[in-house]
């Protein structure tokens, strides 16, 4: 490893918000356990937060839902903020977005609450230091897995966070993204479906409906999954027997009411399915506030494949 | 062991960039595992590095892998391959055989009663007919370690609480339609609690984690609460439900 764990704690917790948790990309090879995913729910936003700080792909990062969350330095950091524009603060000037910024030891730094967008990330060059558990140090509080003290905590108000020290150079690497990168989230969300498991079993009307509604995020909406509200969608078949469930799956339970599974969801599941959310579009729904309108639209797996591949090898090309 | 189901019309299903559900079977069936072992091996071994997670479940195994090592079409090639000369796996049925130690008593199991009831039996012959039986594992899930055991005794059927409660003990074991689990850790839970295990069903430091696989074997075997106790089970009895 390139980094060493720094011995002092360099970032204080003066107040912790609704949920703040640390993802690194998720916990893999142990589902057939039961235990769920995890990692970010906006992965793009996450990713960049990396990027524009120099950590290779997988690095852990803090996901802020909502904003609340006050943190002080112990010294100076490098670090980016990039999903939600949470209305973040230096010494209460506004933060710039998307990009790498130097926050001073001594200096406040604030988010208030959602201008756009609902979670944002916060990477530190060199990344937090905590002990993976089952493989992953990503926060699952509801499994109780994960997170700097490994038990799935959310910070609090009063913890003391480390992190790695780090070889990062001034000027070295992509310091913040194009603007083109950038998504906006004041705008209301086309998510791309690819077609599968049970969409055959569903009503013509009903496949219809699915994709030509502005469907409203309802306020049961978590990182388990997002339930959508609109005209109500039938299935000839209302349950299955249980079965693995993926990220990004839309599952139809008997009140026609659609739920997009996101990293969080149970292992199985048994409600009839019209498909899955690309990578890319889990992400964006996950910024999404209740009463925000989206829209699902059908998309093959070659052209989301080719979306994916692009994503992630801007970090190949990237990473150091 | 009597017949084998023969595999009829195995279905790939699309579950995203990254996944694959392979449907064998339309019922649950204790020789369904036989099936899904042998897949879970194949994919291992053709998918290898590429390989991210492998979810098996009572009639399905979903395959995940990485997209970006192989595609989904060359996956659903890849996989297409193996179900064409798919052979059960008859070294897997036995799997693992585990005796979870368990106090029935309805300061702990308070739906001893409600079975009971439903079942027209006393509650000594549900603890009888509950732990007398050998069931399998068919699934893991709700939460970690939690394994869908099955099939109960006929007789023993009995569907869930109408309210959940906000939170059953871990140790807790229980009972729902035919299917009987205990929980791991304290989670909410609808199912009818019958006792409780001081088995350790997942444990971080353990070598594999989870005590229960998919295709394991589990009794319960009835113990006192003298015996539970010594060997550290809890007796805190439930609350009675609001």
């Amino acid at each position: 490893m390139r980094q060493q764990a720094n011995a002092e704690p360099c970032i204080k917790v003066l107040r912790a918000g609704p949920l703040a948790l640390l993802q690194d990309s998720g916990r893999f090879g142990v589902r057939h356990l039961g235990v769920t995913q995890g990692g970010p729910a906006d992965l793009y936003s996450w990713a960049w937060a990396n990027l524009l700080t120099g950590n290779p792909w997988g690095t852990a990062n803090l996901e802020i839902t909502f904003g609340g969350l006050q943190l002080v330095a112990g010294r100076d950091l490098d670090i980016a903020i990039t999903g939600a524009d949470l209305g973040a603060t230096l010494e209460q000037k506004p933060v710039p977005l998307w990009q790498r910024i130097t926050w001073k030891e001594g200096e406040t730094l604030a988010f208030a609450k959602p201008a756009s967008g609902l979670r944002a990330y916060l990477a530190v060059c060199g990344g937090f230091v905590a002990e993976p558990v089952l493989g992953s140090v990503a926060c699952v509080t509801r499994e109780e897995l994960g997170g700097f003290c490994g038990m799935g905590a959310k910070l609090a108000a009063g913890d003391h966070l480390s992190v790695h020290a780090t070889e990062l150079h001034a000027g070295e690497g992509l310091k913040q993204a194009p603007r083109e990168a950038i998504p906006d989230f004041s705008q209301p969300a086309v998510l791309d479906l690819l077609p599968g498991a049970q969409i055959a079993h569903f009503a013509g009307r009903s496949l219809f409906d699915a994709f030509n509604t502005w469907w409203q995020v309802d306020d049961r909406a978590d990182r388990m999954g997002v339930r959508l509200i609109g005209p109500r969608l039938n299935c000839k078949i209302s349950t299955l027997v249980s079965e693995g469930i993926n990220l990004g799956g839309v599952q139809v339970p008997p009140d026609g009411q659609p739920i997009v599974l996101l990293n969080d969801r149970q292992t199985i599941g048994g409600y009839p399915r019209l498909g899955s959310l690309s990578p890319l579009s889990a992400s964006r729904l996950a910024q999404c506030l209740p009463r925000e309108r989206v829209k699902l639209t059908a998309k093959g797996s070659g052209a989301v494949l080719e979306e994916y591949r692009s994503f992630r090898a801007l970090f190949n090309a990237n990473s150091r | 062991m009597s017949h084998k189901p023969a595999l009829r019309n195995p279905r790939l299903e699309s579950a995203g960039l990254d996944s694959w559900i392979v449907r064998l079977f339309e019922d649950i069936d204790e020789h369904n595992l036989l099936w899904l072992s042998a897949l879970s091996r194949r994919c291992e071994q053709a998918f290898g590095d590429a390989l991210i997670d492998l979810v098996p479940s009572y009639t399905t195994l979903l395959v995940v892998f990485d997209p970006l090592r192989v595609s989904p079409s060359d996956a659903r090639t890849l996989i297409s391959r193996i179900l064409v000369d798919l052979e059960p796996d008859d070294s897997a049925h036995a799997g693992e055989i585990h005796e979870l130690q368990t106090w029935y008593d309805t300061s702990v199991g308070p739906e001893l009663s409600r079975v009971a009831k439903h079942a027209g039996m006393a509650v000594s012959d549900v603890i009888d007919a509950h732990s007398q039986q050998v069931y399998r594992v068919f699934a893991l899930g709700f939460a970690p370690g939690f394994a869908f055991m099955g099939l109960t005794d006929p007789r023993l059927e009995c569907g869930r609480l109408d309210t959940p409660r906000r939170r059953v003990p871990p140790g807790s074991v229980a009972m729902a339609g035919r299917q009987t689990a205990a929980y791991p850790t304290g989670t909410p839970g609808g199912w009818n609690l019958l006792g409780r295990t001081n088995a350790r069903l997942f444990d971080r430091a353990r070598e594999g984690f989870s005590l229960l696989r998919v295709g394991d074997q589990v009794r319960f075997v009835p113990v006192s609460r003298e015996e539970f106790e010594r060997e550290g089970g809890d007796t805190t009895p439930m609350e009675p439900l609001a």
